[in-house]
């Protein structure tokens, strides 16, 4: 039991944190430009490609700083060259240009490396158990994962709470023409920040890659979770994004591991469900079956109890 | 904004001009007398043909339902195929009751499709509707994701991936009519599919309708004047639900098969893109669009496996160039020849046709070189492309390809200005010959 517990949690937590690896360029971004970037987790699959593609080349390590940098372009152009012509015609359009960019990426991924999974395997630099507990190992990758997570974390934190730059960007979102008028570039700003958002996603590729199935439709498989994370976190809040990360990735993992259904509750109270009531489906259905459902249930929850998310500050 | 009163051609804005078309019985009767015709037409005899109408129908109902949400309320919804693949499987259930003996006709199956959409859009509505904008679009796919999940679940109830079936001509029969052939139920779907257009911009004309689009422009000012703006957002949305719902209860009657997969996110993109490539701006958008990326899904698949690619990237030209979609473009155009100053304007597309041509033949060309070798390497570097046979093993198919990409882009960039002024020219030209007239 406590071998379960141990490891659920410690897996919980490294999803938790890949989940927060992604969520924090998206609410970054959002919270920044106000554009809900549909596009990212698309972002995310790219980091996983390009990585896979790099180390084939030149080895991971190199491709660990690379990649997330080629991303980071991407962005950037797709901003420059896209969000930024959209932009006049105000958030639907944008929204919509993110949604039709995720769909050319998908594409884009197909042309390059086909439709079937790819053997993204954890480089042989990296892949050696961290520590060995309960006659498991822990392997070394999920241990740097943890590492780079909780570095993004800082590093966001501080340059935006801390630094000249972070200012300029937090008063550019509210207030963008006293920004210029003071003599800053503030479409600039804003390819930038979609440039450190994108990039950070790519690095959530890298390491994440690992820990999924890198496939085409991994974006769409992640997507609406990290879009989950950023509701329930408050929109815009860093801190509510790591907080509801790590609560989604533990929730699903520990339910992931419970084999018992609404059934074998109401046997407990020695209520009996026949096999041919239309309810026996349903209460049939084991916890484990219904993990997926978790963070959906959440967002559902959290919109009527507390519409502003976590840590939220505005209702929109 | 429309655009063409951006580049200045002064005339009536294109919802008024379709107001006046919507609301005229000439122009139903005249597309209801169309649609009772049109399975008759030299080529459209074939059951293949009715069959695609029939898509085309349900995809309009789809669509309009869409257009009511997002163009008339200004709700982005990531998630409208829930309320479509309910309504489906609402349907499909009454078709196996209708199946076990229960004596309902069968044209009366998307009722029970309509009922389902309307009961699970105010259950979601009436959460997700307290927001507009960017969070409502968030929710929606929430719901959306949620609702997959739980249809993948209950399998006794969906069928999962591989679905329910029905059997639509297993039923009472109606004056001797089964159901069964395609040509009937076109009929069927024809038959609601006017119905439904006509009573969603009957809805438009309420004052409910009215206040949609004042919901639309600015919620706050429409709080001023004493409406509740998360109220009429809440009816709007429950009322495209209910009309989703009917086309799905369409879906059902048509294919004899409901998956889980036709509440998936998929579809709810799908009609986005049918919606916003039409342009929801108005009814018409939505209709334009349900036809033409139906008869694309159909027919392109037909010649290539990239076809997906090139919806995207229609998409993506929409989204950019021609934000009132393909209604928008035609209306432009519409307004145009009715000016009379159409014949510089052609001789400018005539000039630019040929750059934008290359540029489309040299981009087609890469992508499906390049589709080729990534998704089907058993096929061989032998490829037959626009009549030409090419080996892409060999750098020239690439080379040749570029080639026309460049070319295409300068000269397109070159010769777009003259497209421009030609406008420009007719909207002068109108305004004077309007000054001289008054």
């Amino acid at each position: 039991m406590l071998e379960i517990i141990t490891f659920s949690l410690l897996n919980g937590v490294v999803y938790g944190l890949l989940l927060f690896m992604v969520s924090s360029g998206l609410t970054l971004i959002f919270s920044m430009m106000g554009v809900l970037n549909f596009a990212h987790a698309s972002m995310f699959m790219l980091g996983a490609y390009f990585s896979y593609q790099i180390s084939r080349w030149i080895g991971f390590w190199p491709a660990l700083v690379i990649a997330p940098l080629l991303v980071g372009a991407i962005g950037a152009a797709a901003e420059r060259f896209g969000l930024r012509h959209v932009h006049r015609q105000g958030h639907v359009a944008e929204i919509l240009f993110t949604f039709g960019l995720a769909y050319l990426i998908v594409e884009f991924v197909v042309m390059v490396w086909g439709r079937n999974p790819i053997e993204n395997q954890v480089p042989a630099t990296i892949d050696f158990p961290l520590f060995t507990l309960f006659g498991t190992r822990y392997p070394f990758y999920k241990g740097l994962m943890t590492a780079i997570a909780l570095a993004m974390f800082a590093f966001l934190y501080l340059a935006f709470r801390r630094t000249r730059l972070g200012l300029v960007i937090r008063a550019a979102l509210t207030h963008p023409q006293m920004v210029s008028a003071l003599g800053h570039d503030v479409p600039r700003i804003f390819v930038l920040v979609f440039a450190i958002g994108s990039a950070l996603a790519g690095l959530a590729g890298v390491i994440g890659g690992f820990a999924l199935l890198t496939e085409p439709s991994m974006a769409q498989a992640l997507g609406p979770i990290v879009f989950v994370v950023v509701v329930v976190g408050g929109l815009g809040s860093i801190s509510g994004a790591f907080i509801a990360s790590m609560l989604i990735g533990i929730v699903q993992t520990f339910a992931v591991a419970l084999d018992y259904s609404l059934l074998d509750l109401l046997r407990l109270v020695r209520v009996a469900v026949p096999p041919d009531s239309p309810f026996y489906e349903i209460s049939a259905i084991k916890i484990a079956q219904a993990a997926p459902l978790i963070p959906y249930l959440l967002l559902v929850a959290m919109l009527i109890v507390r519409p502003r998310g976590l840590l939220g500050t505005r209702e929109t | 904004m429309t655009r063409g009163d951006d580049i200045g051609v002064p005339s009536r804005a294109p919802e008024v001009v379709l107001r006046q078309w919507t609301t005229s019985y000439r122009v139903w009767l005249g597309a209801a007398s169309v649609l009772l015709v049109l399975p008759f037409f030299p080529g459209l005899g074939s059951d293949f043909s009715r069959s695609l109408l029939s898509q085309m129908g349900i995809a309009a109902v789809f669509a309009l339902s869409y257009s009511l949400l997002l163009g008339q309320t200004g709700l982005l919804s990531f998630g409208h195929a829930v309320y479509f693949g309910l309504g489906a499987y609402a349907g499909i259930h009454l078709m196996r009751a209708i199946n076990a003996g229960l004596p309902v006709p069968m044209p009366l199956v998307p009722i029970a499709g309509a009922a389902a959409g309307l009961a699970f859009g105010m259950l979601f509505g009436s959460l997700t509707t307290r927001r507009a904008g960017v969070v409502f679009a968030l929710i929606s796919l929430g719901v959306g994701e949620l609702v997959l999940a739980a249809m993948r679940m209950v399998q006794g109830f969906s069928g999962g991936e591989e679905g329910i079936t029905a059997d639509r001509g297993a039923g009472p029969h109606v004056f001797g009519l089964t159901f069964a052939s395609q040509l009937e139920i076109y009929y069927v779907i024809a038959f609601w599919a006017v119905l439904s257009a006509a009573l969603m911009v009957a809805f438009l004309r309420t004052p409910v309708g009215r206040m949609c689009n004042a919901v639309r422009d600015n919620a706050e000012r429409a709080e001023f004047i004493g409406y509740d703006p998360v109220r009429v957002r809440f009816i709007a949305f429950s009322v495209a639900a209910m009309f989703a719902g009917l086309a799905g209860g369409l879906h059902a009657l048509n294919y004899e098969i409901v998956a889980a997969d036709a509440v998936g996110p998929a579809r709810s993109g799908a009609v986005l893109l049918m919606a916003y490539i039409g342009g929801v701006a108005n009814f018409l958008g939505a209709i334009l669009g349900a036809v033409v990326i139906t008869w694309l899904q159909v027919s392109l698949s037909d010649y290539t496996t990239a076809w997906q690619l090139y919806l995207g990237l229609f998409f993506m030209a929409v989204v950019l160039f021609a934000p009132n979609g393909l209604a928008g473009l035609l209306l432009m155009h519409v307004r145009l020849f009715r000016t009379g100053a159409w014949i510089a304007v052609l001789k400018a597309y005539a000039i630019a046709a040929v750059p934008a041509g290359a540029l489309v033949a040299g981009a087609v060309a890469l992508l499906e070189i390049n589709y080729r070798r990534a998704t089907q390497p058993e096929a061989g570097p032998q490829l037959k492309l626009f009549g030409v046979t090419m080996d892409t093993s060999t750098p020239w198919p690439w080379l040749a390809a570029s080639g026309l990409v460049i070319f295409g882009l300068v000269a397109l960039r070159r010769s777009w200005p003259l497209v421009t002024a030609a406008w420009r020219h007719a909207g002068d030209e109108t305004r004077r010959r309007g000054e001289a007239r008054s």
